[in-house]
């Protein structure tokens, strides 16, 4: 299974309305790894990952064309809602839900979609929980709401919804950018022992960041897949010579 | 600016205030237990009450609230979440704000003529469509307004966890709106429960003890009009008393959904 093919995405596309996010590119995203999504703002970084479990559709007027092949199934050609539970997603901000407890807040992938089992929920919860490495620090308020913890904490509360689903892959959509240096480095350290389970795509704009964490980079530019290959590589030996002005930071 | 605008604050607050305090002063020595267990006493007679009308106006609003909470919940779901941005969800919009233009009196000889002329009598069950579709608006417009404030971000993240649209709305997005969702409705039924003219045509009045839907019911809003108008001084009184009871259902109502409904502040 190493290295095998998780998301395989040929001639995507995606538009606003007229205006075109996404050129058309493809690429394979493998297996229980962590691929870094990098390149300047406006690039189409988060529209590519909102490509990849069908939320890019939600916002009004906007389309795509392509396909992405989630272990051979076109998630195109079926149903959304069961595709994001196959491919979870966690945001910039922690949204959790503020009228759920944290308990709640977990749960709420399962219970909302019929699971009534309260022992089955209570060991999902607590296992999402612990994944997160939260489960000894909030343990005892985890049915309080969730005002009342740092963001770094709802961060964690968020990953952990979105691990309590039992996903293949996981996307995440600068899940740091809000957070201080010390719990950016304990969603880091997480998302290292994630990645033995899941399949991991993450947008970042921390050129560090990517370094440390990803197996492999793709670098997005204008919309345009530039390069695409294992971290390494493209951090100190990039073929294109926009990838190597953009990870020094000398211009997009 | 400031001084301009804490000038309108204090005169809003002095103005509400005021009125409140006139009514109390007026209304509150008629408010003793015949008023709420007797009906009205023959002209000339003492201690008569208003039973029937503090019945009538509770079964009205409740029939009010019947039809207009779910439709006007239900029509601003719609405008805020499934057809925000479409041509039919303008259309809804416009639809809505034309119905809570039009004078409450044109809504009553309207269900005059569907209801009260078919069954050839005055009822409580019409009067109470006719709060209701009055209702309609303001809940659907307000509730509207307040999904639109809940942000985008929790919808992404809850459709983001495989669920489907509709427990998106009701079991996440709504819940998280309850607060104001529930003081705009009690605002609905403060703006009907003092509604009159539409019930000359619908409801019209009893002056004896009736709950029954397809009988004519009394209501405090008519009883008051009748009282206040008529030449008597122990009726002007009941008019006062009514006018106080009806203020405090009013007032309760709005209290009670600030202090029951949990509010959240959300992330942006």
């Amino acid at each position: 299974m190493l290295n095998s093919c998780k998301l395989k995405i040929a001639g995507l596309q995606a538009w606003y309305d007229s205006r075109q996010v996404l050129k058309g590119f493809g690429m394979e995203i493998r297996a229980n790894k962590i691929t870094a999504v990098i390149g300047p703002s406006g690039c189409g970084k988060s529209t590519f990952i909102r490509c990849l479990n069908r939320m890019h559709e939600i916002v009004p007027g906007a389309r795509v064309s392509g396909s992405v092949l989630l272990d051979e199934q076109d998630i195109y050609r079926a149903n959304p809602v069961e595709i994001r539970r196959r491919i979870g997603m966690v945001f910039q901000a922690p949204n959790v839900f503020p009228a759920m407890s944290v308990f709640e807040n977990i749960a709420a992938g399962l219970s909302l979609n019929g699971l009534r089992n309260k022992q089955k929920l209570r060991e999902v919860v607590e296992k999402s929980l612990a994944q997160v490495g939260l489960l000894e620090e909030i343990g005892s308020f985890i049915h309080l709401p969730a005002t009342g913890l740092s963001s770094g904490q709802l961060q964690r509360v968020c990953i952990a919804r979105a691990l309590a689903v039992q996903p293949e892959v996981i996307l995440m959509d600068e899940p740091c950018s809000a957070l201080d240096p010390i719990a950016s480095f304990h969603i880091e350290e997480l998302l290292s022992e994630l990645k033995q389970q899941y399949t991991i795509v993450i947008v970042t704009h921390n050129m560090q960041q990517a370094a440390r964490i990803s197996d492999y980079t793709v670098f997005l530019s204008q919309g345009d897949l530039i390069e695409y290959g294992s971290t390494p590589t493209v951090f100190i030996n990039p073929r294109d010579r926009r990838t190597e002005s953009y990870i020094t930071g000398r211009s997009a | 600016m400031v001084g301009f605008c804490g000038l309108s604050t204090l005169l809003i607050s002095g103005l509400l205030l005021l009125v409140l305090g006139y009514i109390t002063l007026h209304g509150l020595p008629g408010a003793n237990l015949n008023f709420f267990t007797r009906l009205p006493a023959p002209v000339g007679m003492e201690g008569g009450g208003l039973a029937q009308a503090v019945a009538g106006s509770f079964i009205l609003i409740g029939l009010a609230c019947l039809i207009g909470i779910p439709w006007g919940i239900g029509a601003g779901i719609f405008l805020s979440e499934v057809g925000k941005d479409s041509w039919w969800g303008e259309g809804v919009r416009f639809a809505v704000d034309v119905l809570s233009g039009v004078p409450s009196i044109i809504t009553g000889i309207f269900v005059y003529s569907i209801l009260v002329v078919k069954l050839q009598s005055f009822s409580a069950l019409a009067g109470g469509v006719a709060l209701g579709i009055i209702m309609v608006p303001l809940v659907a417009r307000n509730t509207e307004g307040i999904l639109q404030l809940v942000p985008q971000g929790l919808r992404e993240a809850a459709l983001a966890l495989g669920l489907p649209f509709w427990k998106v709305i009701l079991k996440i997005i709504l819940p998280t709106a309850a607060r104001g969702i529930g003081i705009g409705v009690t605002l609905a039924v403060a703006g009907v429960a003092g509604e009159t003219a539409p019930l000359f045509f619908t409801s019209l009045s009893n002056n004896y003890w009736s709950l029954g839907l397809l009988e004519p019911i009394a209501s405090l809003p008519m009883e008051i009009f009748r009282y206040a108008t008529a030449p008597f001084a122990a009726w002007h009184e009941l008019a006062w008393t009514g006018a106080l009871v009806l203020i405090t259902i009013v007032v309760s109502g709005m209290l009670l959904a600030r202090i029951l409904l949990p509010g959240y502040n959300f992330r942006r």
